[in-house]
């Protein structure tokens, strides 16, 4: 876009308003942009997010790729990865290491597939 | 754990520091301010804008005049260290600690924020180092004991962006970094990283950051750095702050921790001030609720170190003018290479210094509250508004990141059409986002939105990670620590290499600019000649002086055909034996008990001057004044001629006053001048028959023992002498000429 310094035309509706007016207004607008920014952030997921989830449940950087790459594989990353670990988890009576370990290891997918059978979206 | 500490007169020994590393915990998370100490006396002057002093630390070139004193200015000082290898990087932190740095600012290497992960071990990099959790525990860790030393909490700073964000605020978190960069502009902007994946992992990296009460420092100065004219993006800078601060705030951030990257956006020779300054307060005007970094331009910085420090201190002018939380410092050779070692500290002098000169400015001066500055800045925030409600009227910020909104060279509402333009269906990780399913959860802490807990216990709906008994940020023990990945590429492999230089006990010494025993050397060098020719002479000369990789780092014309001022690196291919050195013995000093107690027993009388056509002062007096420790302050009489005494007077004098001794001052030393009037007071004394009976002391900042009694005196007093040093030689040379008479 290539637009000529319109800047004195443009400025009309500002140019009586008070310091404190304008401060407001550039806050208000500032939220009118990012309040859409935000409810992305709130809805939706990501492997960078998800790997973020399954450091802090106590994988390691190697251990939580394996685990986001598989969910991804496996249509499950909109669950949460560290969701699928944790349910995996309660049914086999482990704790989270343990469950993980096996998904990376002993490539239990399919059975973290049915654990989340009916409710894929 | 590793018992190993530091000694305040020892190298410090970085195989010690990687010791032990899987087991090394932070004391402690979070930012940390300095303490303010208002009306701080520190030696002879009450300061306005201190903070609290250090514990140890190394002053400024003049602070000896004053009692050694090194006030700290109120602003956290930042200096960013990254030159590829974290190890060799860890001697500089110390090192800048020692001048005042409390904020360690590690720059990642090139690409990393393409890296989809985090990256383990210790691989060396490209302009800044791989930030992995090793590196980070080492220097945290090294860090702990430096602040230890000095006194004062340091807070430690990297990245928060790339397509590993959220990986990256994790390890942080757990590993107590202070501080980061985040802001998906960055990402968006200048990585052309996806738009939506971008802010969407920006959401949970704040979160994160926001939990371990880390400081943030937004992208917005790289639009300076880039844009064609830096200045006529000031309305867009201060969008790009809005949107980063106002996210980060409602994402849980406190807004104290939340700071503006904001920087002078011109230079000389354009009138700066007259633009920076107006900027400087609309900024603060509108976001006074926020904290201020303020960084130095580095758009319009050339090679000539001198040329940036004095474009950094006018950016200071503009800290003190209006208002600084955290003052950034950039080396003085960024224009040239990755920073040197001697580069970093002098930024951090250059802060000190230009900080600590305009103490209690703004008690004397105050910006006009009307004219051109106000209007400026009206100006300025008029268009920063307009610039709001166009990207509104396009239908919100995607829209605009896509019409090429931002970067554009034109002022807004003035548009060139040669922004930076990024597609919402374009760049790395489009197509990595997931909408999150009715039963999404993750059992953490510091997650940001949306998380069905309740489906598995509604007591933990405010305590995810309660699920799995806490998670690392809890229990920091689970987490997975990794030491190396790259059996080629790594620490050990490094060090290994140039073992015998390393540590408190090294063999060998080489000279270094940034890794341990690089070998690299500047010469500056004047030649009488135009800028080509000087060139390949110098590139001649570091030949013939067997430097290898010589390269010419800076060239200033002096005049197109009288000559000009080049700057060569090289480097030695040789190193020295540390025990083939030649050490000077150090002065043995009388206590000032024993000069009492000699003069007491014994009067003594001296005659001193600055001889010569020397208008120096100073030093002399520094050497003779009681207030100065001078040698006075035994109660040796000291018979004052002034400067620019004739040699001859000096002689007569201390005839007339039946002196036991002449001190000289000769600062002035081109064509040896200073010697040549030291062997003038030597003749003058032997022909007039009484060099014998008097004792002849020679000083001077070029002075040398050795070269003094060459040319005539009885000993020769340099730079960094003091009253005892001076008045230990008179006692004891008197007490040697009473015994040689017996």
């Amino acid at each position: 876009m290539k637009r000529n310094d319109d800047y004195e035309l443009r400025r009309e509706h500002l140019k009586d308003l008070t310091d404190q007016e304008l401060e407001t207004r550039f806050w208000s607008l500032i939220e009118e942009l990012i309040d859409p920014l935000l409810k992305l952030g709130y809805e939706n997921t990501t492997p960078a997010i998800e790997r973020s989830v399954l450091l802090r449940m106590g994988f390691s950087s190697i251990e939580a790729k394996a685990l986001v790459d598989g969910c991804t594989e496996h249509n499950l990353l909109e669950h949460g990865a560290g969701n699928v670990v944790y349910r995996l988890s309660k049914k086999d009576g482990t704790d989270v290491r343990t469950a993980g370990l096996k998904l990376i290891e002993a490539s239990a997918w399919n059975e973290a597939e049915s654990l989340f059978g009916g409710e894929r979206a | 754990m590793s018992e190993y500490k530091l000694d305040k007169d020892v190298k410090l020994d970085v195989a010690k520091i990687l010791e032990d590393l899987e087991h090394y915990h932070p004391r402690r998370r979070g930012w940390t301010w300095r303490e303010p100490v208002p009306g701080l006396k520190m030696g002879p002057f009450t300061y306005s804008d201190a903070s609290k002093p250090l514990k140890d630390s190394v002053g400024l070139p003049p602070a000896h005049y004053f009692g050694d004193i090194d006030p700290q200015p109120i602003p956290v000082i930042t200096t960013e260290i990254a030159s590829g290898r974290f190890e060799d990087d860890i001697r500089r932190m110390r090192m800048a600690a020692h001048h005042g740095a409390d904020h360690i600012m590690v720059i990642r290497t090139a690409g990393q924020s393409h890296f989809d992960g985090l990256i383990e071990g210790t691989p060396q990099g490209i302009g800044g180092v791989p930030v992995t959790r090793k590196q980070v525990r080492a220097q945290r860790k090294a860090l702990d004991m430096i602040e230890d030393e000095v006194g004062r909490p340091i807070n430690y700073h990297s990245y928060v962006s790339g397509v590993a964000g959220p990986d990256i605020a994790v390890m942080f978190a757990e590993e107590g970094v202070n501080g980061a960069h985040q802001d998906p502009q960055y990402n968006v902007i200048y990585r052309n990283i996806n738009m939506i994946r971008s802010f969407v992992d920006a959401c949970e990296s704040k979160r994160v950051m926001a939990w371990a009460n880390m400081a943030q420092i937004d992208g917005a100065h790289n639009a300076n750095a880039t844009a064609r004219d830096a200045w006529k993006v000031m309305p867009e800078l201060m969008v790009q702050h809005g949107i980063n601060a106002l996210i980060s705030a409602k994402v849980g951030m406190k807004k104290e921790n939340i700071c503006l990257s904001t920087v002078p956006p011109t230079a000389t020779p354009g009138p700066c001030i007259h633009i920076d300054l107006p900027y400087a307060v609309a900024l603060r005007d509108l976001f006074h609720e926020y904290r201020m970094r303020a960084q130095m331009n580095t758009k319009y910085i050339e090679a000539s170190t001198r040329e940036a420090t004095v474009t950094h201190v006018l950016n200071m002018v503009i800290s003190k003018l209006t208002s600084a939380d955290i003052q950034s410092t950039i080396t003085p050779d960024e224009g040239r290479n990755v920073p040197w070692h001697i580069y970093n500290i002098e930024a951090c002098d250059t802060a000190k210094q230009a900080l600590v000169g305009m103490d209690g400015l703004m008690e004397m001066v105050e910006l006009k509250k009307d004219g051109y500055l106000r209007e400026k800045a009206r100006e300025l925030k008029e268009r920063a508004v307009l610039f709001l409600e166009n990207m509104i009227e396009l239908g919100g910020y995607f829209n605009a990141v896509e019409e090429g909104f931002f970067v554009d060279s034109g002022m807004f509402p003035e548009r060139n059409g040669d922004g930076i333009s990024r597609k919402i269906d374009g760049g790395i990780g489009v197509g990595t986002v997931y909408k999150r399913a009715e039963d999404y959860c993750a059992p953490v802490t510091a997650h940001y939105g949306y998380n069905n807990v309740a489906q598995y216990d509604p007591s933990a709906i405010d305590d995810p990670a309660k699920l799995i008994g806490g998670c690392t940020f809890e229990c920091p023990d689970k987490i997975q620590y990794i030491d190396e990945l790259d059996e080629t590429d790594n620490v050990y492999l490094r060090m290994d290499e140039v073992k015998d230089f390393a540590g408190p006990d090294a063999k060998l010494i080489k000279p270094e600019m940034e890794w341990l025993a690089d070998g690299t050397v500047m010469l500056t060098m004047f030649f009488p000649t135009d800028v080509r020719h000087a060139e390949a002479a110098a590139l001649e000369i570091g030949k013939r002086m067997n430097l290898v990789d010589c390269e010419v780092i800076n060239r200033e014309i002096m005049h197109r055909a009288e000559g000009t001022r080049i700057e060569m690196k090289g480097k030695v291919n040789f190193s020295i034996k540390m025990e083939d050195l030649k050490l000077p013995t150090v002065p043995d000093v009388l206590s000032d008990e024993e000069l009492w107690d000699a003069i007491d027993k014994k009067p003594m009388r001296i005659v001193a001057g600055t001889i010569g056509d020397d208008e120096h002062s100073v030093g002399l007096r520094e050497i003779l004044n009681i207030k100065h420790g001078g040698i006075e302050k035994y109660g040796i009489e000291c018979i004052y001629l002034g400067t620019s005494v004739p040699p001859e007077k000096l002689v007569q004098a201390a005839i007339e006053t039946n002196a036991d001794a002449m001190l000289a001052s000769c600062i002035i030393s081109h064509d040896d001048i200073h010697y040549k009037n030291i062997a003038k007071v030597d003749r003058i004394a032997r022909e007039m028959g009484v060099r014998d009976k008097l004792m002849f002391v020679a000083g001077g900042t070029q002075v040398t023992d050795e070269g003094a009694r060459e040319a005539g005196a009885d000993v020769g007093f340099g730079r960094g002498s003091h009253g005892n040093h001076v008045a230990t030689f008179l006692v004891k040379e008197r007490a040697r000429r009473e015994q040689n008479a017996r």
